[in-house]
């Protein structure tokens, strides 16, 4: 008997992911919304896959409060449609993510994910979506290749790292007047392609560049190479600690021009560990400006994670029932969110993206007043 | 490969080259315990680096009890009133680790003539529970209700985070060799760790306690039979390493300033290597060991690039081990000189 329904199941399961993947498959022309009275989606949930413990366990739980909120605000207006949430850990780790993926898509009560937080876990989990003809939007994946290939289920309510390292670099050159910038990352998908796109985008001004390693705490030796290279800015794209380990030492070391990264450094702990005096003058770029006064959940990513789940639920209350209509329907969305102007181009990008540079001003970030750079 | 990066200038060739001693020395630190427990019980402490991981959070516990959580910049000089009672917490808890874990996880497997490898996969075990543990603090404190008003201590939501010390240390200019600024911090550092290999090489070398090490180290049943307690002699070889760590931890947190859970983790590798670099079960060993590739991986790191350094520093490992497998002054605890 246990057998039989198992069988079952997963016979069920693969002739539901086929049916979807040929849906898939099929064009995009139809039109959205269709007719209106209750979605086929009522009563189901949507999916949230990112990291929820772990070392950046905080923007997944950042990005759970920003749909949570969307959906409070969601479900007690709609009352004879309600719409569930089922959060899935993927500790931000692109191994974890596949079987977490899997169980996403074998999951009939999901029509939508939330997701994936970071860079590494889409790539991995990005063919598995789009075969299952998922619909997903990202509150904060930003690498570029993922737009790249070809996964038309695959959405994102950020700026991507081309945008961001277009617009880091235009700054450099031209707000803070560098000259000769020195470039480091630390390896990892997210840093290489910004530093990348920063380092190309800043053509002659590029004075030089190194590579780091996640855990490394000795950058003796990227300052002894700054210094040689006669660099007056640095780039670096990575992560708040290594940064603030960058900054410290670059500070320490004598360096005095100015020290930029990326949305990795934007966190209040960058000023800890790089010490309130020696972090003061550090640019940390991010494809996020803070969110409107009075908005229910705070942290990084919040507002991009309302954003997206409420583009599920305008479709759910234009009543789409199926998961291609969906993805229709999102491609085809237009409208102002809680971070700004949102509506995708055919790859799944943001169209108008906007990014803001935050300053390191008298020990404190201040996450609340950035200039916009692009 | 560049080349002119390390040798092109005699500037930049000293500035890599001390950038590395100063970490090299705090590896020689941390290596002092590896190659301590190996030299009297042949045994890979692999959890050393978590005795090291607790020095660090205790560094940056007193900075918070004693100053506060306001962020703050003070000159070495400065700070080292908080410095000397953060030493003796760091190397208080990091002695109290050590010999929790010889009690725990070692003793009860020797009394049983567990294999060796027993003990190893002991180690391991010991090493990951600590620092999860450490990452698991605030879940501690909140079984006795204690999470908020030990927030500042525990961080809760955020105890895996980045830990740091609200006092950064700022370095002063001393004295310039060849355009590289030497500064009080980093001569503090090298010096501190040559100062304690010295004291614990001549405490080894010259007291009873000392030759009760020695005597286990060569053989443990002869020396039971001259009256050597071996038990006792295990507790201080695991307390004297723990004391070392503990050192180490401080000198660490006032070059970096930054701990976490896991900080241990690479370090302790790093010091494991030095230990077998130098000849494990030497003490000597350690500290030309850890400095050495403290400088090899500096060295790496400016000819090949920063995410070489450890390729570099392991390459020369091998390089060693082929030519001298016992490491390069390749002689046990026991057989020391004197």
């Amino acid at each position: 008997m246990i057998r039989s329904m198992k069988s079952l199941r997963v016979a069920a399961a693969v002739a539901g992911v086929a049916a979807l993947s040929l849906t898939a498959a099929c064009g995009s022309s139809s039109s959205n919304g269709s007719s209106s009275g209750a979605s086929a989606f009522c009563g189901k949930n949507l999916a949230f896959i990112g990291a929820l413990t772990g070392d950046a366990g905080a923007l997944g739980q950042n990005m759970v409060n920003g749909i949570n909120l969307a959906l409070k605000g969601y479900n007690a207006k709609n009352t004879s449609c309600k719409i569930g949430l089922k959060t899935f850990d993927s500790q931000g780790d692109p191994t974890k993510a596949p079987a977490l993926a899997t169980q996403i898509i074998n999951d009939s009560t999901i029509f939508g994910l939330v997701g994936p937080g970071f860079s590494g876990e889409s790539l991995a989990t990005g063919k598995t979506f789009f075969q299952a003809g998922l619909p997903s939007i990202s509150p904060s994946a930003t690498n570029v290749t993922i737009t790249k290939s070809g996964w038309t289920t695959w959405h994102r309510v950020i700026g991507n790292d081309d945008a961001q390292g277009n617009a880091d670099a235009k700054y450099l050159t031209g707000t803070a007047g560098c000259k000769k910038v020195f470039a480091v990352d630390d390896g990892q998908d997210y840093s290489v392609g910004l530093d990348k796109t920063v380092q190309s985008a800043l053509g002659s001004a590029l004075a030089g560049t190194d590579k780091i390693s996640v855990g490394q705490t000795d950058m003796s030796a990227v300052v002894t190479k700054t210094k040689a290279a006669g660099a007056d800015c640095f780039f670096y794209g990575g992560y708040y600690t290594e940064a603030g380990l960058l900054k410290k030492a670059l500070t320490q070391g004598g360096f005095k021009g100015t020290f930029m990264s990326g949305d990795g450094a934007e966190d209040p702990n960058f000023v800890k560990v790089a010490g309130a005096q020696a972090a003061n003058g550090a640019v940390l770029s991010a494809p996020a400006g803070p969110a409107p006064s009075g908005f229910g959940a705070t942290g990084l990513y919040a507002t991009q994670a309302y954003d997206a789940t409420n583009i599920f639920l305008a479709a759910v209350k234009a009543g789409v029932g199926t998961e291609q209509k969906l993805n229709d329907y999102i491609n085809s969305y237009t409208g102002t969110g809680a971070s700004g102007p949102i509506a995708f181009d055919s790859k799944g990008d943001i169209k108008q993206s906007k990014i803001y540079a935050y300053f390191v001003k008298n020990g404190v970030l201040d996450v609340n007043n950035p200039t916009a750079i692009s | 490969m560049d080349l002119g990066a390390l040798f092109g200038s005699y500037d930049n060739f000293l500035s890599f080259t001390i950038g590395g001693l100063v970490f090299g020395a705090i590896y020689a630190l941390v290596a002092l315990g590896y190659t301590m427990v190996y030299g009297v019980l042949q045994l890979i402490n692999f959890a050393h680096s978590e005795v090291f991981m607790f020095g660090t959070f205790a560094v940056a516990w007193v900075f918070v009890a004693l100053h506060g959580t306001s962020s703050a910049q003070w000159s070495l000089g400065r700070s080292i009133p908080i410095l000397l009672v953060a030493l003796v917490a760091a190397m208080c808890l990091s002695a109290v680790v050590a010999l929790l874990l010889e009690r725990i996880a070692y003793r009860p497997l020797i009394k049983k003539n567990a294999p060796k490898l027993i003990a190893l996969i002991s180690a391991i075990g010991a090493s990951f529970a600590l620092s999860e543990g450490m990452g698991l603090r605030d879940k501690f404190a909140q079984w006795f209700g204690l999470d908020h008003k030990l927030a500042n201590y525990v961080s809760p939501g955020k105890a895996r985070d980045v830990y740091s010390n609200p006092v950064s240390i700022l370095p002063h200019h001393l004295f310039s060799i060849g355009g590289y600024s030497v500064t009080d911090v980093d001569l503090t550092i090298i010096v501190a760790a040559v100062l304690m290999m010295v004291v614990l090489d001549q405490l080894v070398l010259r007291t009873r306690f000392g030759r009760g090490i020695r005597a286990v180290a060569q053989d443990p049943e002869s020396a039971a039979l001259m009256g050597v307690n071996s038990t006792r002699v295990v507790q201080l070889t695991f307390l004297l390493g723990g004391l070392m760590a503990g050192a180490a931890a401080t000198l660490y947190m006032v070059k970096i300033g930054t701990t976490k859970q896991d900080a241990g983790f690479t370090l302790g590798v790093k010091a494991f290597t030095a230990a077998v670099m130098g000849g494990i079960g030497n003490l000597r060993g350690a500290l030309l060991g850890g400095l050495l590739l403290g400088v090899m991986e500096s060295w790496g790191a400016a000819v090949f690039g920063d995410q070489w350094r450890d390729v570099t520093a392991f390459v020369l490992l091998v390089l060693i081990l082929l030519v001298r497998p016992s490491g390069i002054l390749g002689e046990a605890l026991g057989k020391a000189r004197a």
